[in-house]
Order: structure tokens, then C-alpha cells, then sequence
């Protein structure tokens, strides 16, 4: 039972996150960028101001909630890029072996070795600051666990009797990959792509906290506690709120992670890590 | 053993190289010229001596292979803004980051793996329920928001420690960055710590042991535990990389002078030589430590020196 309660709690936390961002401008009560009044600078939280003003007055409940479009949008659209990568990458390398299985274990060993933030800052630092870059940035830097599971996959995979039989029947490689492979290996992808987006979430909010991220003054709730930081003596509830946001989206898809672990990839239920 | 050592360091050298080739490929397209980022004044004469000055004139492959015979020196080069040469820079950081990760890592190796065990030992009770409660947090939590968090009260409300900065780069001034850094290896460390005890404690020689007798702590201490380690280290080394890209975001929050916060104020800067020997010198730490993980394994777990 305690498994469904990781499933139902991550889920739930998770699609409130999306509903949020998505219903941005209905749930917010002002603009987010546009509505700065100085009279009603750094006000603590209240009935009128939920999560209280920053420096500038602009209202910070209204800034979670639209942060929560950028923050989820890195975390989704990096980590599909990834899966993307990582299985395009793993499934031909474990499919066809040969050169080209070293080619792609080479690459991943490379990826590995590099710490995925700092190389992500690197290619930051080549693009730029700006959503895009941030998603190239992250969605380049974190295939390598999703590449060597499909491999695995697909090595074990391909001498199963269906393979061999689509095989016979004269099915291209590409089609015995995508239709007799891949939907046997998704599984494991999907739990590693869940939790993919969690650390995504929060590669996103390092980078804009360290100011290499979405550019001021749209909202995202790294750079909100970028900002925080200079005024955590007189407005703690600047840093509160933002980091809560972070906090509960990525509990929510750690959770849903290792729910869905439980339920698509029973082998590893024992060592659940 | 010494065969062993010899062919892991061998192992290691092409992905060295490759990581050099990266590193320099991926700054040498950088858009825009550095030279007239650096100065105002945009007369082409100034920047093109500048950029004679810092070796930018020559064709790509050129400065490649300037810059390979420079690393063998242990040459990093000159950084573009403070004119220092970048292996200076970086060696005065080194040990502030080296304080800071080990100091992590045992705080989180001291917590984590204790906490995983006790949890295991009796799965589904309140201890391990708790005890993943923790994890599951510590992995979910934006670092530098709880650095912010543990900033506030124990620096600001309560007044125990110094906010920020190195100081005399002792204990007081170690502890929340420590702490902040650590926090979400120990998370992973009693999560794999427990995840191992469960599975062990169901394998043969386990079953075996308490069927001639041997009592359950003998069992513990001499199957379970030792068994465990060899999974444990493995997620300690892997951890190390991890660690040392966090500690980039936990330098720059307090202002900790170390090599993490010399990339960060290197890259937002544009001083490509800085940020090259930065990266550089933390991935090399980084191989460096998983060569030092697979020799301890070998000393832990004898079938692995074998194999």
C-alpha cells in the first residue's frame, strides 16, 4: 500500500504543479512583471498580498505562479530531449553493436565523467543566458542514464525469439527497433525520465539563481531567490515561497518517479534506491 | 594490484583527452569576439592587438595544439581579466573546494549511511518510514534554498555562525555550506544504504550464517555490513561529481572562495581560460577520485580485483 501512497502523492503534486502553470493568468492576481508599485514594496504576506511583495511591489504569488511555466517547461521539454538522445543513442548502439557500440559507450563515458550542472554551465556560458539556451543546456547534459539503460535493453532484447521472428518476417531495422524494442524497454525510460525532470527542475533553478538562467524580469523561481538572497533580512518570505514551489514539484515527480518505478520496472522493486 | 591500478589509469586517458578536446572546442566557437567585450573602445586596431596579445589571431588547430603543449606543463594559461595565469588562480581555490566537499561528504557519509541501516534493519516500521521521508526531501530540495533557509536561522535569527564568507576557514565558517552541500548526498547515501542491507539480508551466505548459529549482530557486522560497503562506495564516488557541480551554486551562495565560485564569476566574466582550467581541473578530481573508488574496491571486495 505504501507504494500507491508514493504514486498518488507524486502524481498529485505534479499535476498540481502543471495545472498552475497552465492556469497562470486565471489563478494570478496581478501581472507578474508589469504590476510594480513601490507603495506597496516588500509587504509582508496578508490576506491582499498571499505570499507578500518584493522590493518592487510586484506581488509574489502572482510570480510563483507564472515562474511555474518556465520552471516546468525546462523540466519537461530538457528531459524529453534527453530520453530522446539517450534512447536514439542506446537502442542502436545495443541493436547494431560493432563500432558504433563503442562510438556511443565512448560518448557516455565522457558525459559521466563531466558533472552534468558544470557542463550545462559551460554550454550556458557559450549561448548565453535565455530559455533556450537553457534547454539546449540541460537537455544535453543528461542522457547518459537513459543511454545505458536502453542499451542494456535493447543487447538482451535482441536475441529474444519475437525479435528474431520479426526479423524473418522481413521487418527494416528501424521498424524492429521502434515497434519490437523500444515498447519493452520503456519502462525503466519513463521512471529515469520522471526523475530526470525533478533534477531538471532543479538544474534550472541553480542556473537562474546564479544568474545564467531565464533573464530578468520575467519570473522563474530560480532568479526570484536570486533575488531574495539580498534581502533575506528584511523580506525572508521572498526566499520562502520560491523555493517552496521548487521543492514541492520536485518531491512530486521524486515521488511519481519511484511509484512508477514500482509498477514498470518490478526487477528493480527489491533495490529500490 | 599494481597491474590493475596501471590498466584503470591507462583506461583513463582517452577520456582525459576527450574532455580536453571538448572543453576547447566548445569555448573557440564562443560568438562575438572576447577581446571587444573587454573594452568599450571599439577601434579595431586596439582589438586586434589585443587579440594578438592573448593569442586569438591564430587558426583554431593552432591554438589547440598551444594550448595542448601548455596543459602538459601544467600551463592553464593567462586569465583574460585579471592577467593572472589561470593555474595560480585556480591552485588558491583548490583547497577551500577541498574543505568544502570532504567536509559534505563526511556529513553526509555520517548521517545517510547510519540512517539507511537502522531503517533497514526493520523495514516499514516508523524509523524507516521517517528515515525515507528525510531522503525523499533531501533529494527534492533546491540547494541553495536551503542554504537560504539554514542562512536565516542560524546566522541571521540565532546568531550561532557566520553567514557567509571563509574567514579563517575554520569549522564555523565550514558548517552551513557543509551542511547545505551535504545534504542531498546523505539523502541518496541512506537510500542506497538501505535499498543494499534489504537486498543482502535476503541473499544465501546471509541465510546460511544465521543457520549455523552465528548471532544476528556476528551477521550483521560480517556479511551485511561488509557487502554493503562495496555498494556504498560505489554511490560515494559517483556522488563526488554530483558534489562537485553543486558546489558551485553553495560557493557562490556564501561566498565561498573556492573553484566553484571562480567558474561562476569566470563564465558570467567570459574569461574563457579560467573557465577551461576550472572545468578541467574539476574533472580531472573527479576521474581521479573514481580511480581511487575502483582501487579501493579491489582492497574491499577481492573478486573485483579479479575479474
Amino acid at each position: 500500500m505504501k507504494l500507491r501512497a508514493n504514486l498518488v502523492i507524486g502524481g498529485v503534486l505534479f499535476a498540481l504543479a502543471v495545472l498552475v502553470g497552465l492556469l497562470a493568468p486565471w489563478l494570478a492576481h496581478t501581472d507578474p512583471v508589469l504590476d510594480a508599485n513601490l507603495m506597496n514594496a516588500e509587504e509582508p504576506p496578508s490576506w491582499t498580498w498571499w505570499f507578500g511583495t518584493d522590493d518592487q511591489g510586484r506581488d509574489i504569488y502572482s510570480r510563483v505562479v507564472y515562474g511555474a511555466r518556465v520552471s516546468l517547461t525546462v523540466g519537461i521539454v530538457s528531459q524529453l530531449i534527453n530520453s530522446v538522445i539517450g534512447v536514439a543513442l542506446g537502442l542502436s548502439a545495443g541493436y547494431f553493436g560493432g563500432w558504433w557500440d563503442d562510438v556511443v559507450n565512448a560518448l557516455t563515458n565522457l558525459m559521466l565523467a563531466i558533472p552534468s550542472l558544470i557542463f550545462a554551465l559551460a554550454i550556458m556560458a557559450v549561448l548565453g543566458p535565455g530559455l533556450t539556451s537553457l534547454l539546449i543546456a540541460l537537455g544535453l547534459t543528461n542522457w547518459s542514464f537513459t543511454c545505458r539503460i536502453a542499451r542494456a535493453s535493447a543487447l538482451s532484447l535482441r536475441s529474444q525469439g519475437y525479435v528474431q521472428a520479426a526479423t524473418v518476417l522481413g521487418y527494416g531495422e528501424l521498424r524492429i527497433m521502434v515497434t519490437q524494442l523500444l515498447p519493452n524497454m520503456l519502462g525503466p525510460i519513463v521512471v529515469i525520465g520522471t526523475l530526470g525532470m525533478g533534477s531538471a527542475v532543479l538544474s534550472e533553478a541553480a542556473l537562474s539563481f546564479l544568474g545564467l538562467g531565464v533573464r530578468p524580469p520575467f519570473p522563474s523561481w530560480g532568479s526570484m531567490l536570486s533575488d531574495a538572497r539580498e534581502q533575506i533580512t528584511t523580506a525572508p518570505w521572498l526566499s520562502i515561497f520560491p523555493g517552496l514551489a521548487i521543492f514541492l514539484t520536485v518531491l512530486g515527480l521524486n515521488l511519481l518517479g519511484d511509484g512508477l518505478r514500482d509498477i514498470l520496472d518490478p526487477q528493480s522493486r527489491s533495490r529500490r534506491t | 594490484m599494481l597491474s590493475f591500478l596501471f590498466r584503470r589509469l591507462l583506461q583513463t586517458i582517452p577520456t582525459v583527452l576527450a574532455v580536453v578536446l571538448l572543453v576547447f572546442v566548445l569555448f573557440s566557437v564562443v560568438p562575438g569576439s572576447i577581446a571587444s567585450s573587454m573594452s568599450d573602445d571599439a577601434d579595431p586596431q586596439v582589438e586586434l592587438r589585443m587579440k594578438k596579445q592573448l593569442g586569438l589571431d591564430d587558426p583554431v588547430y593552432v591554438r589547440f595544439g598551444k594550448y595542448i603543449a601548455k596543459l602538459t606543463t601544467g600551463d592553464f594559461g593567462t586569465s583574460f581579466r585579471t592577467r593572472e595565469p589561470v593555474t595560480s588562480m585556480i591552485a588558491k581555490r583548490a583547497w577551500p573546494t577541498l574543505q568544502l566537499i570532504f567536509a559534505a561528504m563526511a556529513f553526509a557519509i555520517a548521517i545517510g549511511v547510519p540512517l539507511g541501516f537502522i531503517a533497514a534493519l526493520k523495514p516499514g516500521g516508523i524509523v524507516d518510514t521517517l528515515a525515507m521521508v528525510v531522503a525523499v526531501s533531501g533529494l527534492s530540495i533546491a540547494k541553495f534554498w536551503l542554504g537560504l533557509v539554514l542562512m536565516y536561522l542560524f546566522a541571521l535569527k540565532l546568531g550561532w555562525l557566520p553567514s557567509f564568507g571563509y574567514g579563517d576557514g575554520g569549522l564555523k565558517y565550514l558548517l552551513l555550506p557543509a551542511v547545505t552541500l551535504g545534504v542531498s548526498p546523505m539523502a541518496l547515501f541512506a537510500r542506497t544504504t538501505r535499498a543494499a542491507v534489504l537486498e543482502i539480508m535476503t541473499a544465501d551466505f546471509v541465510r546460511t550464517a544465521r543457520s549455523k548459529g552465528m548471532s544476528e549482530a556476528r551477521v550483521v557486522k560480517w556479511h551485511v555490513m561488509r557487502n554493503a560497503l562495496v555498494i556504498i562506495l560505489t554511490t560515494v564516488g559517483l556522488q563526488f561529481g554530483g558534489l562537485m557541480g553543486q558546489a558551485v551554486v553553495v560557493e557562490k551562495l556564501f561566498s565561498w572562495p573556492g573553484i566553484g565560485s571562480l567558474l561562476v564569476d569566470s563564465v558570467l566574466q567570459r574569461d574563457i581560460p579560467a573557465v577551461q582550467g576550472s572545468i578541467l581541473v574539476v574533472v580531472l578530481a573527479f576521474l581521479a577520485i573514481n580511480l581511487l573508488i575502483d582501487v579501493l574496491y579491489g582492497v574491499i571486495d577481492p573478486r573485483i580485483r579479479y575479474a
